[in-house]
Formats: structure tokens, C-alpha cells, sequence
């Protein structure tokens, strides 16, 4: 007889016999596959998730400065103060406008890269958005913060174009303006949105990907024009990409607590009011609650998506 | 050229004069021209790269001719653009909007161009029930077989009353009852609507059964433009008689000796008939000597074939009815001179 697979000596007995049991029994793989994963999820993802969910809804004693461990909603009351619901609305209002301008910067962007760029200009495109990942992101806020000073290269071209005045009339606007736009708002969304800009492009690009190029035939051989196709076909099918890149953009803006000190103006933004709340303030409970807000923000956002249908294409 | 005669109507649905594509030194179209009648089956027929597809294209407005002229309906239409064409497209992979149900699907065309929905809806459902997909409504398209897609893609193009139907490989992607059930149902369908119906296809069978009449491409030209009887009668040349299939193709040496004439021809096999030994060869009649190199049984024929002694080789549709030939066996086979349609060298 031929020497057969079965009857071949074994080299590691142990480990041939391991996997045979392995590929016999695809349940105990994939257990021991899903188990590590599946540990890390629940006790140091959901777990912390819930303790910081629980923590809000303790409270803090005022004269000893001493957590309460006692269930209530003081904390939440406390998010509708008004100097603190202030917060909440102007971190809602920056975030909303960083993602919306992301959404328009990145759209263009990422439909050309995802049509007509080929080869090595589709390199280049990768390259391009990815490379500011690849530095710190401190730099980058200062590095910003010089740049949008009121001596900085943004003044100073402003002004050598002659597009002084305009940068003034922007800086003596309300809300929007300020001393200088590096402790502006404008300064602030700026910056956000030059660090989350890759994180909505990509997520467009890849939904626009896969969109067959006869989608978009068929809908003009149908009589649709380009404007048509754009809201009837083109759009709907990149909404689970843009809805993706949103909730990156949104949900960094209202975590984020270090831009919010480097640049724009000295009014809190959430992510601030964590930071100090937990930490000098030592007000745990209340640190919590604001915490939850995004969670809440983001739930609802996603309600909202999928009322419009933006995850139908999937 | 044996063409089928002219259409009568003046102004043909579609025409194509000095029509040329470019892309860069590659001329995927060069020098077409056509003309298909009102109410025509037309299918353009040919391997791929030929120039088939890329003349639906430019009949559709998706691709703009580098020389030439395209007309649908007397009217030039260079620089119309594809969503201003009265001409609607069944395209190879359907491409159905997949984030709309079917009866959205079939209402695309109407809804962007303004109708109100009660009446597109109602005018979308004779449309599906048309092409035997009623109350498949609120279906998606990714629930759907593939042949219900195809019909789905096929009431979509109707819907609007296109005044041409252009049908890109639409068989193509079906297995092969259904796509026999198809070809009798697009025929019918043609007939019903009177419409024109241009198939872009590589399938000569497809091609054959249902159209009036084919043009045969071949590296962007039209090699012949026939009805399919005379195509396979009378193929131009050896390459249209090789790509439409079922007849033999002659080299011009085989020809010569048989007739004199240095050409390739063309002989369709149920015109061979297998002598037997030592019968008496008559006028006008070639005989020819062989031996049996293979024979297959096809229900009605049987397909023998044939290595003559003098290189040539071919095919006979021998009777079923008659006991075929052993393979190894010396036979002879013969076949009346006219039967050997002469062709023009490539």
C-alpha cells in the first residue's frame, strides 16, 4: 500500500492531534476564537460603561465635598443648570457644524477618489488623507494655534491679498468672531475639522465604492438628470458612509477636551467640563452625567438616521 | 453583400453613418454604418471587444462618437445627453437601485420626469404584470431570483414607452431554460409593442431566433448585415460563417480542387450525404473521400465527421434514421456544387 495522510507518522503528535480536534469541532474554535474578544467587550468595554452610568447617578454632598452612594437624579438636575445646559447646546452647535462642513468637504473628495482616481493618483489620494494621522495630534492643535494667531500665517496672508478687512469684519462678528481666530470659534471648528476631515472621507469614499458605475447609467438612461441621480441614487447609497464618518466627527468633537484649551475661546465645551469636574472639582457623579450626554446625543442620532432610511442601502 | 431588403420607412429608428469611437490608438468603433427599421429586432452580434457594446452606448448617449453621426428617429443626437434620449437601456447586470423596491424601480423613469404618483404607480403595475411579476411590489431587488431581476430591469425600460429598446447581453447572466423561455418572451414581447429592439449579444443562437435581422462585428466594423437565414445561408465571409456556426468553412485550397475556384466557402452540413461504397457519382455533384473521425448522436442527426483524403475536413448531418458510419471507416461523402456557398477572402 501507498503511504496515505492517515497513516504518515506525525511530527508533533500533540499539536497534529489538537488540530484535528479543532477543525472537527468548529463550536470549541470558535469559542476559544469569540472568548478573549469577547471578555475584553464586556468587562472592560460594557463594564466600564456601566460604572460610569451608575456613577451618575450618584450625587455629590456640598459641605464635605463627599460622594453620596445613593441613587438619584440629582446629578442630571443639576446638567440643566442653566450655566451648564449652556455647555451642552454650544459643544451640540460646534459639533453639528464640524460635521456638516467635514460632510461637505469630504463628499467631493471622496467621490473623485472613489470614480475616477486610479492607480497612482489613488495612492497619492490615500496618502494624502492619511498623512496627517500619522503625526502627534498635539503638534498639529499648536501648530494650528500659531497659525491662526493674530500674527500668524493666516493673518498675515489675509492681509497680503489684501483680504485684511474681510478677516477683521469676520473677527467683529458675534459668537463667530473674537480677538484673534486663534481664540475664536471659528478657530476651534477650523481645527476639528482639519483633525476629523479623514475620518469622514473614508467612510464616504468606501460607500461611494460601491456604488456600480451602471447604477448611475441606468438612472440618466432613465431620464433622471445629474442633479436627479445625485439625490435619487448617488446620495441615498452613500448615506450609511456619511452617516459612519458622522458619528466619528460628531462623537470626537464632543469627547474631545484638549483642542477646546489650545484654541478658540475660554468658555467651556463638554469635554472640558469631564476633565475638570472629575479631576479638580472632584465631582464624580456630575463628571458621569455629562459623560452620558454624547451617549444620548449619538443614540439619538442614529434613531434619526435610520427613520430616514440611511441604513436601507445595506 | 446579400442584405435583407431596405427598411421601407424613410426615417429608420436608429442610424449610424461613418460612425468611429476612439480611445486613444484603439478603435473600439471605426467606420459603422446602419440602419434599423421602426419595429425592428435588430441585434448586433460578435466576440468581445468587437464594437457591439460600445455602439448600444452610443445609441444610449453614454459614449460620444469621435467621427460620424448617430440619429434615433431622423434627429442627430451629438451632444444630447443620455437623460434626454428617447431610448431606454436593459443593461448585463440589470443595475437595479438597490435601496428601492421593485415597484420604484419600475417608477424611476416616470417619477423623474414629473408623473404623479397614483398614475405611475398604476402604469408601474402594468408594467410588472406585463412581464408576469405582479404583486411583487414590495419586493427588494436583492430578493429577487435572477430571472425575476431581469424582468424587473425589462419593465423598468418599458414603462416610459422608450421608442427604442436597447437590450445589453440581458440573456446572459440566466441558466439556459430560462434564458430559451426569455427569447421567446422578448420576441413576443417586440411583436406586441412594436417597437425597435436592439440586442447587443455574442450568442449566435440568441441573435438568430429572435431578431429580423443581425449585424455581425468583428474588430469595430460591420463584417455583414443579413437576415439570419441569409447569415447562415450565405455568410460574407469565412469569419461570420465561423462566429454565426453550424456550417462548414472551406479553405480556399479544398475549393480549388473541387471547382476551381481559389476562395473560402462555406457548406452546410444536412446538405452532405454519406455514399455508399461504389455508387455512381452524377453531374454537378462532388465526391469526396474520407474517413470517419467521429460521430455524435443528436436526437434528430447524427454529426459525423469527416477527414477527407485530401486534407479537407467535414461535418455531415446524417439522418438518425440511418445506421451511422463506425468511426475508422472509409466513406465518401458528396454534395451538389451549388450547395458550396463561395465567400469573399477576408
Amino acid at each position: 500500500m501507498s503511504p496515505s495522510l492517515v497513516n504518515a507518522p506525525a511530527r508533533d503528535g500533540l499539536l497534529r492531534k489538537l488540530s484535528d480536534v479543532l477543525v472537527a469541532r468548529r463550536g470549541l474554535t470558535l469559542m476559544l476564537l469569540l472568548t478573549p474578544p469577547a471578555l475584553w467587550l464586556g468587562i472592560v468595554y460594557l463594564g466600564a460603561l456601566l460604572a460610569l452610568l451608575a456613577q451618575s447617578f450618584f450625587s455629590i454632598d456640598e459641605f464635605s465635598g463627599a460622594i453620596v452612594r445613593e441613587p438619584s437624579l440629582k446629578s442630571y438636575g443639576e446638567l440643566l443648570a442653566p450655566a451648564n445646559f449652556d455647555i451642552i447646546v454650544r459643544t451640540f452647535v460646534v459639533a453639528s457644524l464640524v460635521t456638516i462642513l467635514a460632510a461637505l468637504i469630504a463628499f467631493p473628495i471622496a467621490y473623485y477618489a472613489a470614480r475616477y482616481a486610479k492607480g497612482r493618483v489613488k495612492a497619492l489620494f490615500y496618502l494624502a488623507v492619511m498623512m496627517p494621522l500619522w503625526s502627534s495630534y498635539l503638534v498639529k492643535v499648536y501648530a494650528w494655534k500659531l497659525l491662526l494667531a493674530k500674527e500668524g500665517v493666516v493673518g498675515w496672508a489675509m492681509h497680503a491679498i489684501g483680504a485684511g478687512g474681510l478677516l477683521q469684519a469676520w473677527l467683529d462678528a458675534p459668537l463667530i468672531g473674537g480677538p484673534s481666530l486663534s481664540v475664536s470659534y471659528t478657530g476651534m471648528v477650523l481645527v476639528f475639522l482639519y483633525l476629523w476631515i479623514p475620518f469622514m472621507v473614508l467612510p464616504v469614499q468606501a460607500a461611494l465604492e460601491r456604488v456600480p458605475a451602471t447604477l448611475i447609467e441606468a438612472s440618466a438612461d432613465l431620464g433622471a438628470s445629474p442633479a436627479q441621480t445625485f439625490a435619487r441614487v448617488i446620495l441615498p447609497l452613500a448615506l450609511p458612509g456619511l452617516v459612519a464618518g458622522a458619528i466619528f466627527t460628531f462623537s470626537l468633537t464632543l469627547g474631545d477636551y484638549i483642542v477646546p484649551q489650545i484654541v478658540g475661546p475660554s468658555s467651556f465645551i463638554l469635554g472640558q467640563v469631564v476633565y475638570t469636574q472629575q479631576g479638580t472639582a472632584g465631582n464624580i457623579p456630575l463628571a458621569a452625567a455629562f459623560s452620558v450626554v454624547p451617549i444620548l446625543i449619538m443614540g439619538l442620532f442614529l434613531t434619526l438616521a435610520k427613520r430616514i432610511g440611511a441604513f436601507d442601502a445595506l | 453583400m446579400t442584405d435583407a431588403a431596405p427598411p421601407v420607412d424613410p426615417t429608420p429608428a436608429v442610424s449610424f453613418r461613418g460612425v468611429a469611437r476612439h480611445y486613444g490608438a484603439v478603435r473600439a468603433v471605426d467606420g459603422v454604418d446602419l440602419d434599423v427599421a421602426p419595429g425592428e429586432f435588430f441585434a448586433m452580434l460578435g466576440p468581445s471587444g468587437s464594437g457591439k457594446t460600445t455602439c448600444l452606448r452610443l445609441i444610449a448617449g453614454f459614449e460620444q462618437p469621435s467621427a460620424g453621426e448617430v440619429s434615433i428617429f431622423g434627429e442627430a443626437v451629438a451632444g444630447v445627453p443620455a437623460y434626454r434620449r428617447p431610448v431606454n437601456t436593459v443593461f448585463q447586470d440589470y443595475a437595479l437601485f438597490p435601496h428601492m423596491n421593485v415597484l420604484a424601480n419600475v417608477c424611476y423613469g416616470l417619477m423623474v420626469r414629473g408623473m404623479a404618483r397614483p398614475e405611475r404607480e398604476r402604469l408601474g403595475r402594468d408594467a410588472l404584470a406585463m412581464v408576469k411579476l405582479a404583486g411583487m411590489d414590495r419586493r427588494r431587488p436583492g430578493q429577487l431570483s435572477g430571472g425575476q431581476r431581469q424582468r424587473v430591469a425589462l419593465a423598468r425600460a418599458l414603462v416610459a414607452r422608450p421608442k427604442v429598446l436597447l437590450l445589453d447581453e440581458p440573456l446572459g447572466a440566466l441558466d439556459l431554460r430560462l434564458r430559451e423561455a426569455m427569447q421567446g418572451e422578448l420576441k413576443t414581447l417586440q411583436r406586441s409593442l412594436g417597437i425597435s429592439f436592439v440586442l447587443v449579444t455574442h450568442d449566435q443562437g440568441e441573435a438568430l431566433s429572435m431578431a429580423d435581422r443581425v449585424a455581425v462585428f468583428n474588430q469595430g466594423r460591420i463584417l455583414q448585415l443579413a437576415s439570419p437565414r441569409d447569415l447562415y445561408e450565405r455568410p460574407r465571409t469565412s469569419f461570420v460563417a465561423d462566429f454565426v456556426g453550424g456550417s462548414n468553412v472551406i479553405e480556399p485550397a479544398a475549393v480549388n480542387r473541387w471547382m476551381g475556384a481559389a476562395r473560402p466557402a462555406s457548406l452546410r452540413p444536412e446538405k452532405i450525404k454519406l455514399l455508399a461504397a461504389g455508387a455512381p457519382a452524377r453531374d454537378g455533384v462532388v465526391v469526396v473521400a474520407g474517413v470517419v473521425r467521429q460521430v455524435l448522436y443528436l436526437g434528430s442527426v447524427n454529426r459525423v465527421e469527416i477527414a477527407c483524403e485530401d486534407g479537407a475536413r467535414l461535418v455531415v448531418a446524417a439522418p438518425a434514421a440511418l445506421a451511422p458510419p463506425a468511426p475508422g471507416a472509409a466513406v465518401r461523402a458528396s454534395f451538389q456544387r451549388d450547395d458550396l456557398h463561395l465567400m469573399e477572402p477576408e
